[in-house]
């Protein structure tokens, strides 16, 4: 049984407005009435795969499915793909460009911080063609 | 300790949020790097940057923190004061470098997070 569903249409031109499709899910999952620490961790992962979207793939759309057992989220991108995986999950490693650090992004802790705050995390990627991320972080 | 106490012992100046200066903060995260802050989950934290773009308070909303300190004097613009409104953050800003603001705050009892 699904609470609620929402889509956001994340820019991708405009760097201090990301973050604000977890803010706004933040505030939706607290009104639902869900476990501090779960809305911490939804908006925690949430907002790093934003930031990442914005980053790294011109923005996307996000699309969020409520249920009473887990919140799961896909976030679709149209951007330039991951050519390995696996070493983008490393602690440490970014190819975000230098202005984006500068405003404290491309440590190279996003992918890692999501895996971390989610129970499930699957990466589909294609060069050229673009990227989707899904993730579950579950209620109970 | 509660944020009041944070004022006097940082000689800060409180940008917005006057009416929380009562609420209690029991760690603190000394950051320039937001994915560090993620990667830090503690209640009732407050955290001391050199940034002041709108992504800071993002970050600290995202982490349930209550309070952030902006070293070296630095001032947000209106923009970023105004989603901490919106928001319930308290923002101050000390002349103190980070070094020292952190180090003050530890000799006062306050501890990082785990």
């Amino acid at each position: 049984m699904s609470l609620a569903t929402y889509r956001f249409e994340v820019p991708g031109d405009d760097f201090t407005r990301a973050g604000e499709a977890s803010g706004s899910l933040k505030r939706s999952l607290k009104k639902i009435g869900f476990d501090p620490d779960i809305i911490r961790r939804v908006s925690i992962a949430m907002y790093e795969a934003e930031i990442n979207m914005v980053i790294h793939a011109n923005g996307g759309v996000i699309d969020v499915e409520v249920s009473p057992q887990k919140i799961d989220i896909w976030f679709r991108d149209k951007g330039p793909g991951i050519p390995d995986i696996d070493l983008a999950m490393q602690e440490g490693y970014s190819t975000a460009p230098d202005n984006v650090r500068s405003l404290g992004f491309g440590a190279g802790m996003g992918l890692p911080n999501i895996k971390k705050y989610t129970d499930e995390m699957k990466i589909d990627t294609e060069i050229g063609v673009g990227t989707t991320v899904y993730i579950s972080v579950y209620a109970k | 300790m509660k944020i009041r106490e944070i004022v006097d012992i940082l000689e800060a100046e409180i940008i917005c949020g006057e009416e929380h200066l009562d609420n209690e903060l029991h760690s603190a995260c000394g950051a320039d790097m937001m994915s560090d802050v993620l990667a830090f989950v503690k209640d009732q934290s407050v955290l001391l940057t050199g940034l002041i773009n709108p992504q800071v308070v993002r970050t600290a909303d995202m982490m349930d923190m209550r309070c952030i300190v902006f070293v070296r004097g630095k001032c947000p613009d209106e923009q970023v004061v105004e989603l901490a409104q919106e928001r319930g953050i308290v923002l101050m800003k000390s002349p103190l470098r980070m070094f020292v603001a952190c180090g003050k705050l530890y000799e006062k009892g306050l501890r990082g997070g785990c």
